[in-house]
C-alpha cells in the first residue's frame, strides 16, 4: 500500500530530477553532474566560480497575464527560458526559423539594447506571428545575457483571430 | 539544443502533475475517451491540449493511412526538413501511455462517426483537406500517361511561369517563399515592371507583412542590385510572375498539351487588397508543355450527414464545436478552410481541445457507457482489415530509414499503402 502511495504520488513529483540514462544521453548527464562535484579536499560547499554559470533574473507575463520570474542562464535563448520554466510558449520547429510559435513582446529599451538585430529570415517568419509589434522577437533567437537582468517579455495572446491566419 | 528533452519532460512534468491532484476524484468507470480522426497537426495539437488538461481522458488518434503526421509528412518539399522538426512533439504525444494510435482505418467506410459517438464522449474531425480546387476548365483532365510525365521531368525545365487571376497585391505566397525563389541559383526571376511600378506609392499604407512583401516584389523588379542584375544575366533558368489571368482552357495539340489560354482580368472594389477579379473578353495565351494546378485544397464531408459549406468547403461549426451535433467536434483546416501554417494550426488545435476539457467539466457531454475504441477493433477484424499501431509505424519509419541509408539519403519514403501494411505486419 505504501509502496503504491510512493509510485502514484510522490515519485511523480521529482519526474523531472530523474533525467531518463540511456546510451545518448549518459555522457552528457555524467559530464554535467562532474561539473558539480565539489573537490574532496573541500570544507565549504561552493563550487569554484568558474564552474558557475551565471545568471539573470527574466520575467515572463503569460497569455493569462500571471507574471513568472525564473532564474535563467547566460547563454540560453528566451525559448529555453520558457520552456525550463514552464512558461506556455511552443517551439514547433525547434528553433530552426520555420514558424512562429516562440513569438515574444519585449519593451522598446528593451527591444533596442538586444545586441543580434533580427536577420530578413526571423523578420519573415514573425511577418505570420499573431498579434506582431515593432518590438516583437523570436524566443528562439533571442539569447539571454547578464545585461538582461530583471527584463520582463510578454507571451503575446495569441488567439486573435484563428481564422484568418494573414 | 536541447529544445526536444525539454520540451518532452515539460509536458511529462505537467501532465504528471495534473495527474496527481486530481486522481482520487476520478472515478475510473467514467473516464473521458476522445476519438481524433484525422493524424496530422490539428489531430496531435487537440490531443496534446486533452492529454494535458485533463489527468486521466484516453485520446484515441484514428487514421486513413497507414502512417501518421498528414501533411508534415507527404506535404513538406523534401528540401525543407526542418518544418518536419514538429513530429518529434507528435510522437512525444502518441507515445503518452493514455493516447492510442489507430492507422489504417478509414472513418466513413469502416466506422461511421455515428458508431464513434456511440464509444467516445467526444469525437473530432481533423481530417484536413483531402481533395484539390479544381479549374473546371477544358483540358484540365487531359490524362497525360506516366512514361511521358517521366520523359519531361527527366528533360530539365527551364522556364516556370506563376500566374495569378489577381495582381501583385494579393498574392498568396508568403515572403519566405519568394525570397527563396529570387536567391534560387542560376535562376532569374521574372517580374514585369508595368505589374509593380506604382506600388511604391501604396507601400506605406499596408500593415507589416504585406509590406514588407511587396516591398519585395518592387525591389527585385525595379531596383535590383547590380550584383543580383550579373547573376541573372546568367542564369540558365527562369521564373515569371504573372498577374490578373484567368485559365479558360488547356490548349493541345495532337495530344500533348501546348498552352494555355487565359481570360485577362480586371480589379474590381476600392479596398486595396480585398479586390474581386472580373474577366474580361480579352484573352492571352502562355505556350508551355506542362501545366500544374496549384489553387488550393478542398475538404470533403466524410459523412453524408456532416452539416458542410460546399463553397468554403468546411464543417459548419462554433468554436470547433459542429452544429446541432452536441458531442462533436472539429479542428484544423476542416473547420477553417484550407488556409493556414503550423501557428494557425496548432493555434486552433488547442482552442479546440480547451472547448472539449469545458464540456467535460461542465457536464455538456458524458462519459458514461463509452467505452472507447474496442467497436473500431471489432469493425476491423469484421472486414479482415489491419489495424497498424504506432509501434508499427515506428517499424515502417525504421524501414524507410534504412533504405534510405542505402542509397545516401535521411530516408526512403514508402509509398504504396500495401508495402506499408507489409512492413508493419513484419
Amino acid at each position: 500500500m505504501a509502496a503504491r502511495n510512493v509510485t502514484r504520488y510522490v515519485l511523480p513529483r521529482f519526474a523531472s530530477v530523474f533525467q531518463r540514462f540511456n546510451a545518448t544521453t549518459a555522457p552528457l548527464i555524467m559530464k554535467r553532474r562532474a561539473l558539480y562535484r565539489p573537490e574532496h579536499s573541500r570544507l565549504f560547499t561552493t563550487s569554484p566560480k568558474s564552474l558557475e554559470k551565471e545568471t539573470a533574473s527574466i520575467s515572463f507575463l503569460d497569455r493569462d497575464g500571471d507574471k513568472i520570474t525564473a532564474s535563467v542562464k547566460v547563454g540560453a535563448s528566451f525559448l529555453d527560458a520558457a520552456i525550463d520554466n514552464d512558461v506556455e510558449l511552443e517551439g514547433a520547429c525547434e528553433g530552426t526559423l520555420a514558424c512562429s510559435t516562440c513569438h515574444l513582446i519585449f519593451s522598446k529599451e528593451d527591444y533596442e539594447k538586444i545586441k543580434d538585430k533580427p536577420t530578413d529570415e526571423e523578420l519573415d517568419m514573425l511577418d505570420l506571428a499573431y498579434g506582431l509589434t515593432d518590438t516583437s522577437r523570436l524566443g528562439c533567437q533571442v539569447i539571454v545575457t547578464k545585461e538582461m537582468d530583471g527584463l520582463v517579455v510578454k507571451v503575446p495572446s495569441g488567439v486573435a483571430d484563428a481564422r484568418n491566419p494573414s | 539544443m536541447y529544445i526536444l528533452p525539454r520540451l518532452c519532460s515539460r509536458h511529462l512534468r505537467q501532465v504528471l502533475q495534473k495527474s496527481c491532484s486530481r486522481n482520487l476524484s476520478t472515478s475510473s468507470q467514467n473516464v473521458p475517451h476522445v476519438c481524433i480522426v484525422g493524424s496530422g497537426p490539428a489531430g496531435f495539437y487537440t490531443a496534446q491540449q486533452i492529454l494535458k488538461g485533463h489527468p486521466a481522458a484516453k485520446v484515441d488518434i484514428l487514421e486513413k493511412l497507414p502512417v501518421p503526421f498528414g501533411l508534415v509528412r507527404f506535404g513538406v518539399a523534401p528540401d525543407h526538413p526542418e518544418v518536419k522538426n514538429v513530429i518529434h512533439t507528435f510522437t512525444n504525444t502518441a507515445r503518452n501511455k493514455r493516447c492510442t494510435f489507430l492507422g489504417n482505418v478509414d472513418v466513413g467506410k469502416d466506422v461511421s462517426i455515428e458508431e464513434l459517438q456511440g464509444a467516445y464522449t467526444a469525437v473530432v474531425l481533423a481530417y484536413g483537406a483531402d481533395d484539390d480546387r479544381t479549374l473546371a476548365i477544358k483540358g484540365e483532365k487531359t490524362d497525360i500517361s506516366q512514361h511521358a510525365l517521366d520523359a519531361l521531368t527527366r528533360s530539365r525545365v527551364r522556364k516556370v511561369y506563376l500566374v495569378g487571376r489577381r495582381g501583385p497585391l494579393q498574392v498568396a505566397f508568403t515572403i519566405k517563399e519568394i525570397r527563396e525563389m529570387i536567391k534560387l541559383p542560376n535562376c532569374r526571376p521574372v517580374i514585369h515592371k508595368d505589374d509593380v511600378k506604382d506600388l511604391n506609392k501604396v507601400i506605406e499604407d499596408l500593415p507589416r507583412p504585406r509590406k514588407r512583401l511587396t516591398d519585395l516584389l518592387y525591389r527585385t523588379s525595379m531596383e535590383p542590385s547590380d550584383t543580383d542584375t550579373q547573376l541573372w544575366a546568367q542564369a540558365s533558368k527562369e521564373w515569371e510572375l504573372r498577374f490578373r489571368l484567368t485559365p479558360a482552357e488547356v490548349i493541345e495539340t495532337e495530344g500533348k498539351v501546348t498552352g494555355v489560354k487565359f481570360y485577362i482580368n480586371e480589379l474590381q472594389g476600392d479596398d486595396l487588397v480585398n479586390k474581386i477579379a472580373k474577366v474580361t473578353s480579352e484573352t492571352e495565351d502562355i505556350q508551355c508543355g506542362l501545366v500544374f494546378r496549384s489553387i488550393g485544397y478542398k475538404s470533403i464531408p466524410i459523412d453524408p450527414c456532416l452539416p458542410f459549406d460546399e463553397r468554403k468547403g468546411i464543417i459548419l461549426n462554433k468554436k470547433g464545436r459542429v452544429e446541432n451535433r452536441p458531442g462533436l467536434y472539429c479542428s484544423g483546416w476542416v473547420s477553417t478552410g484550407p488556409v493556414g501554417v503550423i501557428l494557425n494550426t496548432m493555434t486552433w488545435g488547442f482552442e479546440t481541445g480547451k472547448v472539449i476539457l469545458k464540456d467535460i467539466e461542465d457536464g455538456a457531454i458524458s462519459s458514461e457507457g463509452k467505452h472507447g475504441n474496442q467497436i473500431i477493433k471489432d469493425k476491423m477484424l469484421s472486414k479482415g482489415k489491419q489495424l497498424v499501431t504506432f509501434s508499427e509505424w515506428d517499424k515502417i519509419d525504421l524501414e524507410e530509414m534504412k533504405r534510405g541509408a542505402e542509397v545516401g539519403k535521411p530516408r526512403e519514403k514508402i509509398i504504396q499503402i500495401s508495402e506499408m501494411l507489409k512492413v508493419a505486419s513484419s
